[in-house]
């Protein structure tokens, strides 16, 4: 591959996957809110 | 049960569904070819700052509408907008939002439905020893559907009917129904698109054949990320860029509204819509640009490439690539491919499901079974003319107006309504509320101005195509019955041809044609000469009337008789999609007597 080509393509998909998996970490790792919430798969009980 | 009694059942079920629902099949083949045709490398620039400018601030406002709409009650757009802002026309705009889903929904099962049947072909071995070119046949005789190519009659009728059964039977269990696809569809697809890529990135010279002595992969990935920045201030790259950014993340179609009204008030909206749209990038950016134009160059080599880059190398070119692999790796690669396909193409389709049911629940009361089996109903009456006279052009006219001008003319009103007459402080406001992530403030900024801005240079910009659609100013035969044939637009260098031959039933039209070809050492395009031709085939009761050695141009009298032009099943189509639309309003407009006569009608 020639170094433009290189620079650009590490930088654009190093961008789109550092966020992307930032974003889904910080998804991940964040607290649930209290309930009631959106989700019913941490319900206490089913609805 | 009412449809609003349904809850997501994970947050991260939640982003997979939505993620699924923008990414589609033009993530691998529409984003690397627009690349391709518009500055390689150049085009990544324009294409994340349009991402940023245009597909966030679009991202944050489907959200932010569709939590504060659920939060009345109201999944579908016509009354998400009607909660939003007190008029009696607004919810009218909202029918957008249900109208593009069915009518995009009824031609995109049918490419889904190709791609089941190409797993089905790749698992046989149909593609076995098949030739480029007797694949590339495959695929134009399974589009006529009186051919078959497994015994079955009608198989691409049949096949599409299953598909859609498919899609209403998940549909019918609901919003869990789409999230356990999305669930196990969203990591398979990402898994199968992983292992295409590594081929594609380490494929090298291997490729190179007798036919294609300097076949290169690395010239194909080479081509696609090298900037050519002469090509980045170009308005046409721009433009292409802006038109990417907004199809591949399913905006402006009211999906996005519809899986966000089922989310509390309390809950997240501003990091679940990064994580979506920025796992709908990675597919695009990095699994997209890894697949169709390596493996392409690598055996084909660059110069096929930028001349025959397009949709149709999904199912034209990539099985005759992927018999080099031997028939093992052949099976494994075809089955990957268009199962990737498939997943990409049904997450999507689903979710175009939903609204329709949303709106049926909401305003009738209609249960899940009836909502998704009166939606699958709906889409096969109109999509069945896009499976018969696909090759007439129903299909592509479905797509330029549902899947393309509805699009960004929904787009474009939903912002205005939501920065300008909802207002941007309020939007703001629901934005934040229950972030899980500090947005920038800088994007109140964006949403107001630039956005509205963008979404209105996109829209004026093709005013002038929407103009020559209506009135068929991009055909010569202009009249759905007709007593002359008229030669079409011809292209090549001079647009003109000459006439090399004439039998009954045929005229073949010579003409002087470009083809593109790539400088390594120079790193740039040349266009050369070659001469080409247009083959023009007519049936009983047509006469050509042309003689050989006569000059020809576009719009010259060609042959005579009785003539059905492709103009007559377009209107066909034309006058379906304005029912359907018809339809749904008239559907708005009993629910909003409905909502009068309870007290629940907001103007």
């Amino acid at each position: 591959m020639n170094t433009s080509a290189l620079i650009t393509m590490i930088l654009a998909q190093g961008l789109v996957i550092g966020a992307a998996l930032y974003f889904f970490y910080k998804v991940l790792t964040t607290p649930p809110k209290a309930e009631p919430d959106s989700y019913s798969e941490n319900d206490d009980e089913p609805r | 049960m009412s449809q609003s009694n349904e809850t997501w059942g994970s947050r991260v079920g939640l982003i997979l569904a939505m993620a699924g629902n923008a990414v589609g099949l033009g993530n691998f083949l529409r984003f690397p070819v627009q690349a391709v045709q518009n500055g390689g490398g150049a085009f990544i620039i324009p294409y994340l700052i349009c991402f940023l400018l245009m597909g966030i601030p679009l991202l944050f406002i489907e959200w932010s509408s569709g939590r504060y709409g659920g939060r009345f009650g109201n999944h579908s757009t016509p009354y998400i907008l009607d909660s939003m802002v007190k008029g009696r026309v607004l919810k009218y705009i909202g029918v957008f939002g249900i109208f593009t889903n069915i009518a995009v929904v009824s031609y995109y099962a049918y490419i889904e439905s190709w791609t089941m049947s190409y797993v089905y072909h790749s698992v046989i071995g149909t593609f076995d020893g098949m030739s480029q070119s007797e694949v590339a046949g495959f695929f134009a005789s399974y589009t006529d559907i009186s051919q078959t190519t497994t015994g079955i009659p009608y198989e691409a009728v049949v096949f599409y009917i299953v598909c859609l059964c498919i899609n209403t039977f998940i549909l019918s269990k609901g919003l869990g129904g789409v999230e356990k696809v999305a669930k196990i569809g969203m990591p398979l697809l990402i898994l199968f698109g992983v292992v295409l890529a590594v081929r594609g990135l380490t494929l090298g010279s291997s490729g190179a054949s007798d036919a294609f002595p300097l076949a290169n992969a690395i010239d194909g990935i080479n081509f696609l990320w090298t900037p050519q920045f002469d090509s980045i201030w170009s308005p046409k790259v721009w433009l292409a860029a802006a038109g990417q950014i907004f199809f591949t993340l399913s905006v402006g179609m009211g999906t996005v509204h519809c899986y966000a009204a089922y989310v509390k008030e309390k809950d997240d909206i501003a990091l679940n819509s990064l994580s979506a749209g920025f796992m709908n990038e990675f597919v695009e950016v990095v699994l997209g640009s890894a697949i169709v134009i390596p493996i392409a160059a690598g055996y084909l080599g660059l110069d096929w490439v930028l001349n025959n880059a397009g949709f149709g190398m999904a199912f034209q070119t990539m099985p005759f690539l992927f018999q080099q692999w031997g028939p093992t790796l052949a099976l494994f690669a075809g089955v990957m491919w268009f199962g990737l396909l498939f997943f990409a193409g049904i997450t999507s389709s689903l979710a175009m499901g939903t609204p329709w049911m949303g709106f049926m629940a909401d305003e009738f009361g209609w249960s899940k079974n009836k909502g998704a089996w009166s939606f699958g109903l709906i889409a096969l009456i109109l999509g069945l003319p896009t499976v018969f006279f696909f090759k007439q052009g129903v299909f592509d006219d479905y797509d330029y107006w549902a899947g393309t001008v509805s699009l960004v003319a929904f787009a474009f009103f939903e912002v205005i309504l939501f920065s300008w007459v909802f207002g941007i402080n309020k939007g703001w406001d629901e934005l934040t509320r229950g972030a899980d992530i500090k947005i920038p403030v800088a994007f109140k900024f964006i949403m107001k101005y630039v956005t509205p801005l963008l979404l209105g240079w996109v829209f004026i910009s093709s005013l002038p195509d929407i103009y020559n659609n209506i009135t068929h100013k991009d055909t010569y035969n202009r009249e759905a019955f007709a007593t002359s044939y008229y030669a079409e637009k011809i292209g090549g260098t001079t647009d003109e041809a000459t006439v090399k031959e004439v039998t009954e039933n045929q005229v073949v039209l010579g003409f002087t044609n470009t083809k593109v070809s790539f400088l390594k050492a120079e790193n740039k395009k040349v266009e050369t000469p070659f001469e080409d031709q247009i083959v023009y085939e007519f049936e009983e009761g047509q006469v050509p009337s042309v003689m050989v050695g006569q000059k020809i141009h576009a719009g010259d009298e060609i042959a005579i008789g009785e003539f059905t032009n492709k103009v007559f099943y377009k209107n066909i189509g034309r006058l379906m999609l304005l029912s359907l639309f018809g339809f749904i309003c008239i559907l708005v407009y009993k629910a909003f007597n409905k909502r009068t006569k309870e007290g629940r009608a907001t103007a």
